[in-house]
């Protein structure tokens, strides 16, 4: 038996430990916001966070998760309020949108880390997030517009 | 000419996307979507987006005066689009011709999939698809006629229960107001409005009136793809429903001899392993049991005449073929005589590899397989063609198949199969299962890599002349590669019983330039590779090598390549218009600091024209796109939100085969499996991208498509004046520039 929570709510399975987080998330628990693109952590579309750190979950065994609190897109906030989200809508960001949940889980780590990131900060902390369509353009608008909405708040 | 230029401040205000993000999340509620407590499956059968038949058949609180718009007691207007949303946005901008002509109330407009039906076919091509480039220009009319349609029926019973002239009465935003301004709004009116018969002819708006089409309106889809709501074939869960992966042969063409399957058949969760033609399916309870099971058979191939194949020998034959003569696709004056007695000339060969489509969601199909009846759920851009060949592996009449259309984790033509391989499969192993059967096959990356289907590899060899003056005065190409239409069901259709495929030279068949001497050759390639139309189709290589070799004769007439084209299309004002604005909008002419260059390109493609201008260095070696600034002509437009991603998305589509991706074939395999080999422009690489749209009176074009071919030459050009070298093969490689 594996514990662990998901979006704050206390999981506990039955699994082969080996599995990968991914599959577990997906096929286990039902959250399919979480996308599978490479199985090889060289595409990003499996972004989740396992104690606040962005992980590549196709290749993170779920016992990676043991104990821990991982959060998937659906937890990031279902009413659309976060910031990035925000900043996404109003850049209208996602083309076919596969690989949004991924950049946007990896956005958010950057945003923790540096609340107000450098072109180069992105580059750094994106550059694992494949789009096919390519957005790259308006994700960057859409960090900087997040950073800029969080600031914002904060002077308040 | 006027322009209009995006940048974030021009895209709509932030209120009205807050706005959208309300009406989102209601409008989930009331699809019903329900995910089980704690640790359970997806059980919900209501998927935003995705047609049903309940919701499709609906009638209860709805009116559906027309295959295309259902309008609610409860005022919401559902839009059914008969194109897949592979992230082109037709889920938004078909919805608002649609709602333009209704003048609905947009923030009460959503979409749904159709499902499969007659009355949904592509106007142009006769059957229910989206490709070409074409959702937008063949929805016009149909989508405006169909909004209006609803509309003068909604006037009608206002006007009845009014006692009134309905020609007295206007409409706005979800109402109908009498000339006395009392008001009723469209839901009020459904119950009225549904037991008249729709008008035989509707009056369209006049464009100037337009509230909506030719504004930048956010997309529909746009908040249910950040919080995991979106539903891909890949997310659909059916209860009951195995998954099943799939060993397929490692070489095209290549027969199974013998497998043992004793260590993946005592493997947890697995439930059956069955044989189908294109291999054999490992059946269990959760994709991960079923892929480490499939991994775990051991499968002898026969591997057939595929065996040996390799792609270096190929592109020498190509180089051998090109010496000779082709079939004659166009021919104007004289182009051997006045290569003969040119001032000076010069010939370059061009070469593009095998490249695959990369959808960020691997194929995938899911089947629900009952004796009398069949449902299938997959991202499909060819529901009509999927339709009728699932019904036939199933052994049932089409009309008994049902076909859902989910969100499209990118398309780009791959999942537009004329053999409907993904389906055709998926419909195998559940036949195999026995009905009732519910499973989903799931390819992995690399089976989607090595699954075949590849934009064709090609070869264009060019010579071409210069008199004293510096003028071209003859272009002589000779292209060589694979067709995609051969032995297709759209052969007769495209081909029209020419010797050669359309597929294969379009973009250099219609050489625009001022040339008096042309003659352009094409041989056709006959190797087993499956191949298949990507984003953009012949011009994704042939724009690399028409618009790179015109830069190497402006070069050889040492003449400036923006000035050089725009001699030679003086008589093309759609190009010249695009061109001129590229090298405006880029300070073409302007010093750049040492060590980058310039280069432009210009190219016509499904209806669009473009140009674009790509700035460049080299450092180490290594080529850095730093800008692009790309112009384009679509003639009338509907959202230019969406033509501005589009073209961004297209340049970085181009930009990702001009500079790292490439299949290569050695003994017969696939050389390449994932990300990791057939690397995709990242975040890091992406230049500055600026798009500008030309205000135009002209038929629509396409958008989703044309933005592609311009990179590549653009890019080239940009090397030649950053290096002095030219680069003749993708992906560029600068050890190879002469």
């Amino acid at each position: 038996m594996i514990d662990f929570s998901v979006n704050g709510k206390p999981v506990d399975l039955d699994v082969d430990p080996s599995t990968p987080l991914l599959w577990v998330i997906r096929d286990h628990l039902g959250l399919t916001g979480t996308k599978y693109g490479c199985g090889i952590a060289q595409c990003g579309a499996c972004t989740v966070h396992i104690n606040g750190e962005a992980v590549r979950s196709c290749v993170a065994p779920v016992s990676r998760a043991s104990g821990k609190a991982v959060t998937t897109i659906e937890g990031l906030s279902s009413d659309l309020s976060q910031p990035l989200q925000r900043a996404w809508i109003e850049e209208d960001v996602p083309q076919c949108g596969y690989c949004q949940s991924g950049q946007l889980m990896s956005a958010a780590v950057l945003l923790r880390v540096k609340p107000q990131p450098t072109d180069e900060d992105i580059d750094q902390a994106m550059t694992g997030n494949i789009c096919r369509c390519g957005t790259y353009p308006r994700i960057r608008r859409a960090i900087h517009r997040a950073a800029g909405m969080v600031a914002k708040a904060g002077a308040r | 000419m006027s322009t209009r230029q995006f940048s974030p401040e021009r895209v709509a205000s932030a209120s009205v996307r807050h706005e959208r993000v309300r009406s989102e999340v209601q409008r989930r509620d009331f699809l019903k979507f329900s995910l089980a407590a704690s640790g359970g499956l997806l059980i919900g059968f209501y998927f935003p987006g995705v047609s049903s038949q309940a919701s499709a058949q609906e009638s209860v609180n709805g009116f559906m005066p027309n295959a295309f718009v259902r309008i609610g007691t409860d005022e919401r207007v559902t839009v059914i689009v008969n194109h897949s949303e592979m992230g082109q946005g037709v889920y938004t901008s078909l919805p608002m011709l649609l709602a333009e002509e209704l003048d609905a109330d947009w923030s009460k407009v959503g979409f749904e999939s159709a499902p499969v039906d007659p009355k949904y076919n592509h106007p142009a091509f006769g059957m229910q698809m989206t490709g070409g480039s074409s959702s937008v220009w063949s929805g016009l009319e149909q989508f405006r006629q169909a909004g209006a349609a609803a509309r003068a029926m909604l006037v009608s019973a206002a006007a009845t229960r009014w006692n009134t002239d309905p020609a007295s009465c206007r409409t706005e935003s979800g109402a109908v107001f009498d000339s006395s301004n009392r008001k009723l709004t469209y839901g009020q009116l459904v119950a009225d409005a549904a037991k008249l018969t729709p008008p035989a002819h509707v009056q369209l708006k006049d464009p100037k009136t337009f509230k909506l089409i030719g504004k930048p309106i956010p997309r529909l889809d746009t908040p249910l793809k950040l919080n995991g709501q979106a539903v891909f074939g890949l997310d659909v869960k059916l209860p009951g429903m195995l998954t099943a992966v799939i060993a397929r042969p490692p070489i095209f063409g290549a027969t199974l001899k013998t497998f043992d399957d004793s260590k993946a058949r005592s493997m947890p969760g697995v439930r059956k392993i069955v044989q189908v033609p294109s291999g054999i399916a490992v059946i269990a309870d959760t994709f991960w049991q079923a892929k480490v099971a499939r991994d775990a058979l051991r499968v002898e191939w026969d591997e057939g005449a595929m065996r040996g194949f390799s792609t270096t020998t190929m592109m020498q034959d190509f180089r051998e073929r090109a010496k000779l003569p082709g079939v004659s696709v166009r021919k104007e004056g004289d182009a051997a005589g006045t290569l003969a007695s040119a001032a000076k000339k010069i010939e370059a060969v061009y070469e593009a590899p095998y490249l695959s489509h990369l959808m960020m969601e691997p194929l995938n199909c899911v089947v629900d397989l009952r004796e009398d009846s069949c449902e299938v759920w997959t991202g499909s851009q060819f529901q009509t063609i999927d339709r009728a060949n699932a019904a036939k592996i199933a052994g049932l009449p089409a009309e008994k198949v049902q076909l859902h259309t989910t969100f499209l984790g990118g398309g780009f033509g791959r999942r537009a199969n004329p053999q409907s391989d993904f389906v055709v499969e998926a419909a195998y192993v559940a036949k195999a299962m026995g009905a009732p059967s519910k499973v989903k096959v799931v390819w992995t990356r690399e089976d989607d890599m090595q699954g075949g289907w590849y934009r064709p590899a090609f070869l264009h060899a060019i010579e071409g002349g210069i008199d004293a003056a510096g003028n071209a005065v003859t272009w002589r190409s000779r292209s060589v590669g694979q067709s995609i239409m051969a032995g297709t069901i759209f052969a007769e259709m495209f081909m029209k019983g020419k010797a050669y495929d359309p597929a294969s030279v379009e973009g250099i068949d219609d050489l625009p330039y001022a040339i008096p001497n042309i003659a352009i050759e094409s041989h056709q390639a006959d190797i087993k590779v499956p191949v298949q139309w990507l984003r953009s189709v012949g011009h994704s290589h042939t724009a690399f090598a028409v618009e790179s070799f015109i830069d190497e004769l402006a070069a050889l007439a040492q003449k400036d390549p923006y000035q050089f084209r725009r001699d030679m299309l003086l008589k093309q004002p759609r190009y010249l218009g695009v061109l001129d604005l590229a090298a405006q909008k880029s300070g073409w002419g302007k010093p750049l600091p040492k060590g980058m260059g310039r280069g432009i390109a210009v190219h016509f493609a499904f209806g669009s024209y473009l140009a674009h201008v790509a700035e460049v260095s080299v450092t180490d070696g290594k080529i850095k796109v730093h800008r692009m600034v790309c112009a384009v002509d679509c003639g009338q437009y509907v959202n230019p939100g969406i033509i501005a991603a589009q073209i961004e998305g297209g340049a970085i589509f181009g930009a990702s085969a001009a500079l790292y991706q490439e299949l290569t074939f050695e003994d017969g395999r696939l050389q390449q499996t994932n990300f990791n080999t057939f690397p995709v422009m990242r975040m890091n690489e992406c230049p500055e991208i600026e798009t500008y749209i030309v205000e135009s009176n002209e038929k629509s074009g396409g958008i989703g498509e044309p933005g592609v071919p311009c990179a590549a030459p653009a890019i080239a050009n940009a090397l030649f004046a950053a290096t002095g070298k030219r680069v003749r093969r993708m992906p560029f490689r600068l050890t190879e520039a002469v």
